[in-house]
């Protein structure tokens, strides 16, 4: 169980802070897969990021993160260490380039596990059982990354991830360099790791929402640096209520639809600069809705039981 | 594998003919008749004993047949080991001469490339984690390897040898003695060796840390130390793996070193007036010494095929991409 408060995480930059990731609170419960969609630079990956390693640039400037009823240190490096791999695990946006190009993988795989103080033979076993749940032969430990597939890789890539049955799984745009049938092969592998109970509850941090309609049970929408909305997957795919997520869901093609003559809307506009964030609701100023009371910030608050939404008309 | 292997071998044979071939060449397009040389030094008066002296070198160097024959002459003498006669030195083969030279100029080159590389490496990786050093000491080096080395060797030769009087400069060792195996003669030996491996080392060691801080920080940022880090490996791993990766490089680095190592000090040998196969590059030069000459750059060839192909399976030992390549046509 995955509950996060206010969390505040900003870049720093020469011109001042942005504010990527800006009050953002929601909770995550066991067995749960959660898709957390919204276009780039929405601060989805930087609410990944912090909950397993800030990266050089980013700073924990406010709110928390507990998991499983321990508080995420989460500006602490060194004490973080304790919890990743164990408790929080990722599958990183660059899964393919993620292993070491100069070592076997067995080895590598036999080197990360005993650095954190784990004897190889005991995990030896679910190594090999888990290769095979993935579709992987035992033989790949004897070759180098170089001689696998993308697809390969990122499998392998999902088994080290999840090789100590992390509570909390993100993974971070697991599917965005792969082709459609490999797509949807890692996207049903990463639901069968939660069904045989390897990891207890996930994070899909995509910008595809069809992928997600997939696998998750609840989605998230952010907005420049914002939660816009949380609900069960199909009340966001059919009754959204959040304007932003309204045009998302309006944007996409639907099977079935024949569309001649007439061209899919976007968007119009872009999101606003976030250095630094402008005040009021973020969407303001492409929103159709828009009106006074929107200047000032609205809260993200339960609307119905499980769906959450930060937006004046919907409350 | 063998396959990889037997072609690269018929490259470097094939290079060879083709180095020994311009080396060959090379001197008989030179301006200055070596026979002539080796009379006029003579000095002689009549001119019978010319046309007889003239006869006899002419024949002595093999200049009496066909030129195609002359070629099929050298390489001959090349497999038998019989590089002609020096004039230089006249009349010592070509062969001793060198095999005299090459001691010195190995044991300089030798310790002075593997140790800054060894230590260079260490440093440099040492430095890419340590602000302080990279700040402080590795700016030194910025300046070292960008001054002009002869001027660097100059510098060295005239303060610690003329003027703090620490070493002695000129010659590989001083001429009153004989070598041999004396604890007189070692020490010696070492103190006039001193100057230019310290020249040599303290050059190439700062090229070997800044190129290796500079790969460290690269790799320490790259995908897969990310990944460890996200995973909590302690850093000791991360840096064990970028350390070993931003080698390959450095490896490739060390060939070409290896490489040019027979002939590659001949400005080191000048300054310092150490007589190994530098030195005797410019004695050949300047007594038009063709015979020497060739043999020292077909020295100088052997010695760059050999390490270039120590190296090539060196990479295929440490580097798993350099051998996933092979499978196909590499």
């Amino acid at each position: 169980m995955l509950k996060v408060e206010d969390l505040r995480v900003y870049y720093r930059s020469l011109r001042g802070d942005v504010q990527a990731l800006d009050g953002v609170s929601f909770s995550l419960a066991d067995k749960e897969i959660m898709g957390l969609v919204g276009e780039s630079g929405c601060g989805k990956s930087t609410l990944g990021k912090s909950l397993i390693r800030l990266d050089g640039r980013m700073r924990h400037v406010g709110g928390s993160a507990e998991l499983d009823g321990e508080t995420l240190p989460i500006a602490d490096d060194a004490r973080m260490n304790e919890f990743r791999f164990r408790k929080v695990s990722v599958i990183p946006q660059y899964a393919m380039s993620a292993l070491n190009p100069t070592r076997r993988i067995g080895r590598m795989v036999r080197e990360l596990v005993e650095s954190r103080g784990i004897r190889f033979p005991t995990v030896r076993a679910e190594l090999d059982r888990r290769l095979a749940l993935v579709g992987l032969d035992q033989d790949v430990l004897e070759r180098f990354p170089i001689e696998l597939s993308g697809g390969m890789k990122q499998r392998m890539v999902m088994v080290i991830s999840t090789l100590l049955n992390p509570s909390l799984l993100i993974a971070d745009e697991v599917t965005s360099a792969l082709d459609v049938s490999t797509q949807k092969a890692v996207a049903t592998a990463l639901a069968g790791f939660r069904d045989h109970d390897l990891v207890r509850s996930m994070i899909v941090i995509t910008h595809d929402v069809s992928l997600v309609y997939q696998i998750a049970d609840t989605i998230m929408v952010m907005y420049a640096g914002k939660l816009a909305e949380k609900a069960a997957t199909d009340v966001i795919v059919s009754r959204p209520k959040h304007p932003y997520t309204q045009l998302l869901i309006s944007a996409l093609p639907e099977v079935g639809v024949r569309y001649d003559g007439k061209r899919l809307v976007g968007i119009p506009g872009s999101p606003p600069s976030l250095r630094p964030a402008p005040t009021g609701c973020r969407f303001r100023d492409r929103c159709p809705l828009a009106f006074d009371k929107c200047a000032e910030q609205p809260p993200f608050v339960e609307v119905e039981p499980g769906h959450s939404v930060a937006c004046w008309k919907a409350s | 594998m063998g396959r990889y292997f037997s072609r690269k071998l018929l490259i470097y044979a094939l290079t060879f003919v083709v180095a020994v071939t311009i080396n060959w060449l090379i001197p008989r397009f030179m301006p200055g008749d070596p026979v002539s040389a080796m009379v006029a030094r003579a000095g002689l008066q009549s001119p019978e004993g010319v046309a007889a002296m003239r006869e006899y070198y002419t024949g002595l160097f093999g200049f009496d047949v066909p030129v195609w024959q002359q070629y099929l002459n050298f390489w001959g003498g090349l497999l038998s080991g019989d590089l002609g006669v020096s004039l230089w030195a006249f009349p010592q083969p070509v062969t001793s001469i060198i095999m005299a030279a090459v001691p010195y100029t190995l044991g300089l080159l030798i310790p002075a490339i593997l140790l800054s590389w060894w230590a260079g490496n260490k440093f440099g990786a040492y430095a890419a984690r340590k602000k302080v050093l990279d700040n402080t000491v590795l700016p030194i080096w910025y300046v070292l390897t960008a001054t002009p080395y002869m001027w660097l060797a100059i510098l060295l030769a005239w303060a610690l040898g003329k003027v703090a009087g620490l070493f002695p400069v000129g010659r590989s060792f001083s001429a009153s003695l004989r070598p041999d195996w004396s604890w007189l003669f070692i020490s010696d030996l070492i103190s006039h060796w001193f100057l230019p491996f310290l020249s040599l080392f303290l050059v190439a060691f700062g090229g070997w840390a800044i190129g290796m801080r500079n790969l460290i920080i690269y790799e320490l940022e790259a995908d897969y130390s990310h990944y460890l880090g996200s995973l909590g490996a302690p850093s000791r791993l991360v840096r064990r793996y970028a350390f070993r990766n931003a080698l390959l490089p450095q490896v490739t680095g060390l060939a070409l070193q290896l490489g040019v190592i027979v002939g590659g000090a001949v400005v080191t040998e000048i300054v310092f007036d150490y007589r190994g196969l530098g030195y005797l590059v410019l004695e050949a030069i300047k007594a038009s010494d063709f015979f020497l000459l060739q043999g020292i750059f077909l020295f100088i060839v052997i010695g760059v095929l050999v390490a270039n192909f120590i190296i090539d399976i060196v990479y295929v030992l440490v580097d798993p991409r350099t051998r996933a390549g092979m499978g196909g046509g590499a």
